[in-house]
C-alpha cells in the first residue's frame, strides 16, 4: 500500500525513529533480567537483579510513591480552588498569575532548585526533611494541575451554570461543591495522573534538593548508573518502567478525554 | 461570604505558595548572583571568560542541532501517521510517545546502552565505537527526549489541517513536492516554530541527560552544577541559572503564544 | 407576590448606562414581558430583579413589603430560566429539578414528592432519569422551567426562554409555555425580543428602548395606541408614511391621504393590513413582489413613498408583478405619533 517513493521515505524515517526509541528501551529491559549482560542472553535469564534492586533501593521507591501521593494532595488543595478562581476572574491579572506559576515549566529545574537552596538551605530542619523535596515537586507539577482543570472549566459556561445554582438557593461553597467540582472531574483526573507521573520521574530539582538519607527513585537510578553493575542499573530501570508506563498510558487516556470534553 | 470574596479566597493558597516558593527564592537567586566578589560583572564574565562563552556556544549549537533533527524526524513521522491509517499505526504511535515519561537520567542510560563501552553499536560493529560520552551521545540523548514532544505538537496541528487544501492544490496542478512546500509546511508553521522552541529550550536546560553523559563536556547545566557543588562559585552558578532561565522562559512564551500547547519541558 | 421597583438604574464599570432609573410594578399573578431589541437593557433589568446584578445606589427592589435590594440571588427565592438553560450536566433531570429543594434542606421524601409533581406538570415523567445531554432542545427548555418552579419561588424570571430553539419548535412551545405559566399561577417576568412571543404569553408588555421602559400595557393597547414611533414600528411593524403633512392632509409621492386629526408635529404610521388594493383608491404604486402565504398574499409596492411598502391582500384577483395599482388607506387606521426630537 505504500507505493509512492515519498511514502516509502516517510515510512523509513518513522520506523527508524521507532527503532531508535525502542531498541535501547528493550535492551535495558533485557539487561535487567540477564544473568551476565556481557556474555549475552545465552547466559540465562534471572530475577536476581530485580531482587537485588529491591534490597538496595526499596526505600527510594517507597519514598517516591509517598512523595507522589503527597504532591497530588497538595496540588489538589492549592490547584483546584486556584483553577476555579482563575476561571471565574478572567483578566490580565489572572493571566499574569497563570503565567507566573507556569514559570517552573520553562525555567530549568536546576535553576529553581538553586533558588530554593539559596533561600531555605540554611533552615536545616526544613532542608533535611522530605517536605523540602515535596516543595520542589509541587512547584513543578502545580501548573499542570491548574491548567488541566482550567481548560475544562474554561470550556463550559461556568458563570451561567453558577448563576443557575445561585438562583436555586446555592451558596458560593455549595456551588463549588455541587457544580464546579463534579463538572471539572475530567480535568482533575487528567491533572492528577500528570502530577503523579511527573512527580515519580522528577530528577532535575530532586537531585539538588535530596539528602543522602532521602533518595527518590530517579535519584537512586542516577546513583545506580554511576556505581552499580550494568545489570542492576538495568533492573532498576525496568522497575521504573513498570511503574511509569501504565501511569503514562492512563495519563494520556485521561488527557485526551479531558480535551474532548473541553472542545 | 459574597461571591467575590469566595473567589479571591480560592486564589489565596496559590498566591501564598508561589510567593514563598517561587517569587522569593527567584529574587534571592538574583541577589545571590550579584553578591559575589565581582558584583554585577559576573554577567559580563559569562561572555568574557572563554570557559563560559565556549560553554554557551557549545550548548546553543547542540540544542540547535537537536531542534532541527527533531523537527525533521517528527514532522515526517507525524505527517505520515496522520495521513495514513494502517494496521500497526497505533503501535508505532505508542512507541514514539512512550519516552514522554522518561526522565533525562534514564535517557542518558539508554544512550549508554546504545553507544557505551558495553553498548549495542560497539558490539555489532568492528573496532572500538563508543560515542555515548561525546557530543554525539549528548545530541542523541536530547533528540530522544525531543522526538515525542515535537511529534505530539506537530500531529495535533496536522490533524487540524484541512485535507481539502491539499486536494485543491492538486486539482490546480501542484505536484506532491509543491503541495508540501506551498500548503502543508505553511499550515504547520506555527506548530513547527512552537515545538522547535520547546525542543531548543529543553535541550538548553536539560540536566538529567547531561548529568549521565556529559561528564567531560561543558554544557550550561553541567557548568552550573559544578560551579555550585565543586567550586562553590555561587554567584556564577546563580548568574548562569538566571540567564538560562530567562532564555528558556522567553522561548517557551513564544512557543505557547503560537500553539497554545503545553508539553512538559522538564524531566 | 407583588414586585415593585423604584428608580432602579444600572451603570456598568465602563460608564455604559445599561438601565436608566426605572419604576416597575408587577401585580400578584401577573405575567409581564420585557420586550425590546438587543441592548435595550431588558436583560439587565431582569438580572437586577434576580439579584445577579447590583443596581446603582438609590434603586430599591421590593417583593411585597420586603426590601430585597441587598439580598444576594441565592436568598431571594426567585426561579430563573436562563437563555442557555444552565442545566447542570453532572446531574440527571430529576437531580436538576430537585436541586433547589435540596438547597432548602427539605426532607428527602418531600423533595421526591415535589419533583414528581413538577415532572408530571411539565410532562417530563419519561425523562426523569435521563442525563441532560440526552435531551432535545424542547425537553431541556421544559426541564429548565420545571427546575425553576420546583422550589415554589416567589417570582419566576425567564430570560429569552425560547430563543435557543428552532423556529417551528419555538411556536409550539410558545403556546405550551403560556398554558404552563397560567397553570402555575405565579408572578412571572420574561424577557424577549420577539413581539409575537410577548403577545402570546404576557398579560402586559413593557416595551424597552435605550435603557428605559417606553410604554407598558396590554398587547392590544400597544398595538392600537402606541405612544411613540419606536413602539409603533417595533410592535406590529407599522410603516412610516414619510411625506408632507399639511394640517389633516398628508401628501405622499403616490398621492394624498386624509389624516384622522391635525398632524402638525407628528409622523404618520400605518400597518400592512390597513393598506387595501382598491381600483378607486387615491394612491398609486407598482407591484414589486407577491408572496403567497397560504391564507393571504403579501404584496410589496413601490412608488407610494420613497421606500417600498407592504400590503396584505386576500382577494381572488392577484395583482401581477409590475402592474400599476391603486390603493386606499383608511383614515382612522393611521397612527399619528409625535415626531422624534
Amino acid at each position: 500500500m505504500f507505493r509512492s517513493k515519498t511514502k516509502l521515505l516517510q515510512l523509513t524515517v518513522t520506523l527508524t525513529a521507532c527503532a531508535f526509541l525502542l531498541i535501547p528501551t528493550l535492551m535495558s529491559v533485557l539487561a535487567g533480567v540477564t544473568v551476565n549482560y556481557f556474555k549475552g542472553v545465552s547466559s540465562g535469564l534471572t530475577f536476581k537483579w530485580v531482587l537485588n534492586v529491591w534490597e538496595l533501593y526499596a526505600d527510594s521507591i517507597f519514598l517516591s510513591l509517598w512523595l507522589a501521593i503527597a504532591c497530588l494532595i497538595v496540588t489538589l488543595i492549592i490547584g483546584l480552588p486556584a483553577a476555579y478562581g482563575l476561571a471565574r476572574h478572567p483578566g490580565w491579572l489572572s493571566r499574569l498569575l497563570e503565567e507566573f506559576i507556569s514559570l517552573p515549566l520553562a525555567v530549568p529545574g536546576l535553576a529553581l532548585a538553586l533558588a530554593l537552596l539559596q533561600l531555605y538551605g540554611t533552615l536545616s530542619g526544613f532542608r533535611t526533611s522530605w517536605t523540602f523535596i515535596l516543595v520542589g515537586h509541587v512547584l513543578y507539577t502545580l501548573p499542570f494541575m491548574v491548567r488541566s482543570i482550567l481548560a475544562v472549566l474554561a470550556a463550559m459556561d461556568l458563570k451561567t451554570l453558577e448563576e443557575g445554582a445561585a438562583s436555586l438557593g446555592a451558596s458560593p461553597w455549595q456551588r463549588f461543591r455541587d457544580i464546579v467540582v463534579p463538572n471539572a472531574m475530567p480535568g482533575i483526573l487528567a491533572g492528577a495522573l500528570t502530577v503523579v507521573t511527573l512527580s515519580i520521574g522528577e530528577f532535575n530539582l530532586t537531585w539538588m534538593l535530596h539528602t543522602p538519607y532521602l533518595k527518590t527513585l530517579p535519584v537512586g537510578l542516577a546513583d545506580s548508573y554511576a556505581s552499580m553493575r550494568l545489570e542492576i542499573a538495568s533492573a532498576y530501570t525496568l522497575v521504573f518502567f513498570v511503574l511509569i508506563v501504565p501511569l503514562l498510558m492512563a495519563m494520556q487516556w485521561a488527557s485526551a478525554r479531558a480535551q474532548r470534553i473541553a472542545q | 461570604m459574597t461571591n467575590r470574596t469566595f473567589v479571591l479566597t480560592c486564589l489565596t493558597p496559590l498566591l501564598i505558595f508561589s510567593l514563598a516558593f517561587l517569587a522569593f527564592p527567584l529574587m534571592r537567586l538574583f541577589l545571590a548572583s550579584v553578591e559575589g566578589d565581582n558584583g554585577w560583572a559576573v554577567y559580563l564574565d559569562i561572555i568574557r571568560k572563554p570557559r563560559y562563552i565556549n560553554t554557551l556556544v557549545l550548548t546553543v549549537l547542540v540544542s540547535l542541532a537537536t531542534t532541527f533533527a527533531a523537527l525533521a524526524v517528527s514532522t515526517t513521522a507525524g505527517m505520515f501517521l496522520v495521513r495514513n491509517k494502517f494496521r500497526g499505526r497505533n503501535i508505532l504511535l505508542s512507541i514514539l510517545t512512550l519516552p514522554l515519561a522518561f526522565p533525562g537520567v534514564v535517557i542518558g542510560f539508554l544512550i549508554i546502552l546504545l553507544g557505551g563501552r558495553q553498548g549495542l553499536i560497539n558490539q555489532i560493529t568492528p573496532g572500538h565505537v563508543v560515542f555515548a560520552y561525546s557530543v554525539l551521545g549528548l545530541f542523541l540523548g536530547y533528540l530522544y527526549f525531543s522526538i515525542p514532544r515535537v511529534l505530539l505538537t506537530v500531529m495535533a496541528a496536522a490533524e487540524k489541517l484541512d485535507p481539502a487544501l491539499e486536494e485543491a492544490a492538486r486539482t490546480l496542478g501542484a505536484n506532491p513536492f509543491r503541495v508540501v512546500v506551498d500548503v502543508i509546511l505553511p499550515g504547520l508553521m506555527p506548530s513547527l516554530i512552537a515545538s522547535g522552541a520547546i525542543a531548543f529550550a529543553t535541550a538548553m536546560g536539560a540536566f538529567g541527560t547531561a548529568f549521565t553523559l556529559a561528564t567531560n563536556i561543558d554544557v550550561i547545566p553541567m557548568v552550573i552544577y559544578t560551579e555550585f557543588t565543586l567550586s562553590a562559585n555561587i554567584a556564577m552558578a546563580a548568574a548562569l541559572s538566571i540567564v538560562l532561565g530567562i532564555v528558556t522562559w522567553i522561548l517557551l512564551l513564544i512557543a505557547r503564544s503560537l500553539s497554545g500547547t503545553t508539553v512538559a519541558a522538564g524531566g | 407576590m407583588t414586585l415593585n421597583l423604584t428608580t432602579t438604574a444600572k451603570t456598568f464599570g465602563d460608564g455604559t448606562k445599561a438601565l436608566l432609573p426605572t419604576n416597575l410594578k408587577v401585580n400578584t399573578g401577573e405575567i409581564v414581558s420585557l420586550l425590546g431589541p438587543s441592548g435595550c437593557g431588558k436583560t439587565t433589568l431582569l438580572r437586577i430583579i434576580a439579584g445577579l446584578e447590583t443596581p446603582d445606589p438609590g434603586g430599591k427592589i421590593w417583593f411585597d413589603s420586603d426590601d430585597v435590594t441587598d439580598l444576594p440571588v441565592e436568598r431571594r427565592q426567585v426561579g430563573m430560566v436562563f437563555q442557555s438553560y444552565a442545566l447542570f450536566p453532572n446531574m440527571s433531570v430529576r437531580a436538576n429539578i430537585g436541586y433547589g429543594l435540596k438547597m432548602k434542606k427539605l426532607p428527602k421524601a418531600d423533595i421526591e414528592a415535589r419533583v414528581s409533581e413538577v415532572l408530571e406538570m411539565c410532562q417530563l415523567n419519561d425523562y426523569a432519569q435521563r442525563a441532560i445531554t440526552a435531551l432535545s432542545g424542547g425537553q431541556r427548555q421544559r426541564v429548565a422551567l420545571a427546575r425553576a418552579i420546583a422550589p415554589r419561588p416567589r417570582l419566576l424570571l425567564l430570560d429569552e426562554p425560547l430563543s435557543a430553539l428552532d423556529a417551528a419548535l419555538r411556536e409550539t412551545l410558545r403556546d405550551e409555555l403560556a398554558i404552563l405559566l397560567r397553570k402555575f399561577n405565579i408572578t412571572a417576568i420574561f424577557v424577549t425580543h420577539d413581539q409575537n412571543e410577548a403577545m402570546a404569553i404576557a398579560d402586559r408588555v413593557a416595551v424597552m428602548s435605550h435603557g428605559e421602559i417606553v410604554q407598558s400595557g396590554t398587547p392590544e393597547e400597544l398595538y392600537r395606541k402606541p405612544n411613540s414611533t419606536f413602539v409603533a414600528s417595533f410592535v406590529g411593524s407599522a410603516m412610516h408614511l414619510a411625506g408632507e403633512i399639511n394640517g389633516s392632509k398628508l401628501k405622499l409621492k403616490g398621492g394624498e391621504v386624509s389624516l384622522p386629526a391635525d398632524g402638525t408635529g407628528c409622523e404618520a404610521f400605518v400597518r400592512a393590513e390597513n393598506i387595501q388594493i382598491n381600483k378607486n383608491g387615491s394612491l398609486s404604486g407598482y407591484v414589486d413582489t407577491v408572496t403567497f402565504l397560504g391564507t393571504h398574499y403579501r404584496v410589496g409596492i413601490s412608488g407610494v413613498i420613497s421606500e417600498p411598502i407592504t400590503s396584505i391582500f386576500s382577494g381572488n384577483k392577484v395583482p401581477k408583478l409590475g402592474e400599476k395599482i391603486r390603493l386606499t388607506i383608511e383614515t382612522q387606521s393611521i397612527l399619528l405619533l409625535p415626531s422624534k426630537a
